[in-house]
């Protein structure tokens, strides 16, 4: 970590003032294209205007000094640092998903997305002038992550748009824009030659990457001296955010094993013919919906979460917020049992005389924990059935018996994932079921 | 006759390359059936299937970078000794010393990308439907694929032996202590004993079987180099064969029905 503000500045002075100039080009190009097309002479002046804004920007980057440098006013990152946490951050992605989803053909055309785009270049390059902030995204490992957002950026907007398109086209009662060009073409050349130009130009990414980056080495190994924190791999962070809310064997085991059988499961659960082998949404909206919760909201940002914003003792810090180990949370998350029978009932937990024998033992803690028994056996034993007959009655007819449980009891682990954390967020509810004797908490 | 054509006329050209080069329509349909590595194409193909608007490109560039890594991992493979005297030191040589060391970034840097790109291959694939029959099985491999390389990455990852990777590999292989009845930490494993010994303990579990003892230790760093160099490639090779050969069989690259 930088902790000299002026030294940091000069060293990613010269980063951040070729940053700029590459946005700037980049909107100058976009100028141009436009300004090819006939009647886009307007659009080509504003990203012509952004282009010389991003290169008067360049320069002050490039100096160094932090009166200069253009970043974001310390007043904002402290308020940004101090009103972010899991909950500011789960709700406010989700709900930015919805409305992408729900204006998404405002958001897709051309204009919306190029400004969105710079936008959020503009953002990275101002909070990259935060020591903090480049430290952690800067670090090597990391460096994949930040591609991964704009690359999934740049390819659902043009999923999206596509989608969109088709689905109007639909309403008019035109074919999917894929069917236009059925017309067959030789794989030699007009494939081949694709091929030939990606490997060319994937070689040459690879080895600038290499170049420009270098593979991370840190100490030795050593069994005694834990990092804090101790990460996993950036693509299982997901995972290890879980663990936040369930136990290992539930957010280690048990759900990634339920991620792969039920990505298994798609095509045979998916009944819906439409929508096979173009681009639409209006045609599969529940498909659609699902996947897209699954993979953006409880993968992809969980990742991001995981990566850039737990720190030490897997403490959540701000995006500016220097990582203290010492920072401390604290955190008196309360049991679904201790609720109901020291909360509600006002009693003492049952629990068995010590000595008692196994099975007594037993007894007792089932006691202890019905309440949470009969939650979760309500939620994957009674919900299947009553969403058969209410919300999914269409589903279970087309789909029959097999085919619907599998689908229903696989969205039941899915949901369980947010359920748990708004019901930690909102009660402190740590386990509803707890067995710690057995190792079984859920 | 010029150089070219005396080469192109020579009977070993002729022995490689079975048909003049491929400048007319004729010798272009040749070329793709009689050549190994282009035989894997149609000879045809519509010309959306093609539209790297529609595709993308991502299965391709996920294949290329499995290539990338098996060239660049080979090579690796000579410099690098997976044991706790030598493993850090060779990685540092590779970093310091030695003159093809970038071999090393090439690889690391490949291997996040492939990750990314079998993520962005499946939700093209997704987004388009492209699953839907006659292709659910093709679908099935892929995930299994999407499996194996996160394994692939997973493995790779702790062979520089320094301490992201102990402790990552740490972390991620911690969570089989917690398996359902087969980790010793894992729900009802307690259940499992056999004349009032238990069977699960923290020798005999499925961390066990994955790190090969307690901790991540040398048995972990050879179990690790020999799934990572040898088990699983070869898994990831013939499932791409199959996943290869299904994308012709079943129907060819997707587009509208």
């Amino acid at each position: 970590m930088h902790t000299n503000v002026a030294e940091f500045l000069e060293d990613i002075s010269g980063f951040l003032g070729s940053y700029y100039l590459t946005l700037g080009i980049m909107n100058a190009l976009a100028a141009l294209y436009l300004w090819k097309q006939r009647g886009k002479g307007a659009l080509a002046l504003l990203w012509l205007v952004v282009g010389m804004v991003y290169v008067i920007l360049s320069p002050l980057a490039m100096s160094g000094s932090a009166a200069a440098v253009p970043q974001l006013p310390e007043g904002l990152r402290n308020f940004i640092d101090a009103n972010t946490g899991p909950v500011i951050y789960s709700v406010g992605t989700t709900a930015i998903l919805v409305i992408l989803y729900l204006f998404r053909a405002f958001f897709v055309r051309p204009v919306v997305a190029w400004s969105i785009l710079n936008l959020s270049l503009l953002y990275m390059g101002l909070s990259m002038a935060d020591p903090e902030f480049a430290a952690i995204v800067t670090k090597p490992d990391n460096v994949p992550i930040v591609a991964l957002v704009f690359l999934l950026g740049f390819f659902t907007w043009l999923a999206t748009s596509k989608a969109v398109e088709n689905d109007r086209r639909a309403e008019e009662g035109l074919p999917p824009q894929e069917k236009e060009d059925n017309e067959k073409v030789l794989v030699w050349p007009d494939l081949v030659y694709t091929e030939l130009i990606c490997m060319l130009a994937l070689t040459a990414i690879l080895l600038l990457w290499g170049i420009g980056l270098k593979a991370p080495l840190e100490e030795p190994a050593s069994s005694v001296k834990t990092p804090n924190p101790s990460k996993a791999p950036w693509y299982f962070l997901g995972l290890q955010e879980m663990l936040v809310y369930f136990d290992p064997w539930y957010a280690g085991v048990v759900l990634p094993s339920l991620i792969v059988v039920g990505l298994m499961a798609v095509p045979y659960i998916d009944f819906n013919r439409k929508g096979n082998g173009y681009y639409t949404i209006s045609e599969r909206p529940f498909s659609y919906l699902m996947f897209q919760f699954g993979f953006l909201e409880l993968w992809i940002t969980l990742i991001i979460l995981g990566t850039f914003l737990r720190g030490p003792n897997w403490n959540f810090f701000g995006p500016y917020e220097i990582w203290d180990t010492h920072k401390v949370l604290a955190l008196n998350n309360v049991d679904l049992s201790q609720y109901f029978w020291e909360g509600l009932l006002g009693r003492g937990m049952p629990k068995a005389s010590p000595g008692a024998p196994t099975f007594t033992a037993l007894g007792y803690i089932l006691l202890r924990e019905l309440p949470g028994i009969l939650v979760l056996g309500m939620y994957f034993l009674l919900l299947p059935p009553l969403m058969a007959t209410t919300i999914f009655r269409g589903f279970f007819v087309k789909m029959g018996f097999v085919r619907y449980m599998v689908l229903a009891n696989l969205l039941l682990f899915m949901a369980s994932l947010p359920i748990k954390m708004v019901l930690r967020w909102s009660f402190n509810l740590k386990y509803i079921v707890s067995v710690p004797e057995y190792f079984l908490n859920f | 006759m010029d150089l070219g054509d005396t080469i192109r006329n020579s009977q070993i050209w002729k022995s490689i390359f079975r048909h003049p080069m491929p400048v007319d329509r004729r010798n272009r349909i040749v070329v793709m059936l009689t050549n190994f590595f282009l035989h894997l194409h149609p000879v045809s193909i519509k010309k959306q299937g093609i539209a790297l608007s529609y595709t993308w490109c991502m299965g391709g560039v996920t294949f290329f970078l499995f290539l990338a890594e098996t060239v660049t991992g080979v090579l690796l493979m000579f410099y690098y000794r997976p044991t706790l005297e030598w493993a850090y030191q060779d990685i540092l040589a590779l970093r310091d010393v030695t003159t093809l060391g970038i071999l090393r970034e090439l690889h690391r840097w490949g291997a996040h990308g492939m990750v990314i790109t079998v993520w962005l291959h499946m939700y093209r694939v997704f987004l388009t439907g492209s699953y839907k029959p006659p292709r659910e099985f093709n679908w099935v491999v892929g995930v299994i694929l999407l499996l194996l390389t996160l394994l692939l990455s997973f493995t790779g990852y702790l062979l520089p032996w320094d301490q992201l990777a102990i402790w990552a590999i740490t972390v991620g292989a911690g969570m089989a202590r917690a398996t359902p009845l087969l980790g010793y930490e894992g729900p009802g494993a307690q259940l499992l004993q056999l004349g009032g010994i238990p069977m699960i303990t923290n020798a005999s579990d499925a961390r066990f079987g994955l790190l090969g003892a307690r901790f991540v230790g040398e048995e972990t760093l050879n179990r690790f180099y020999i799934l990572h160099c040898i088990a699983i490639p070869l898994a990831v090779a013939l499932l791409i064969a199959i996943h290869f050969w299904r994308v012709r069989k079943d129907g060819g690259i997707s587009g509208p029905l």
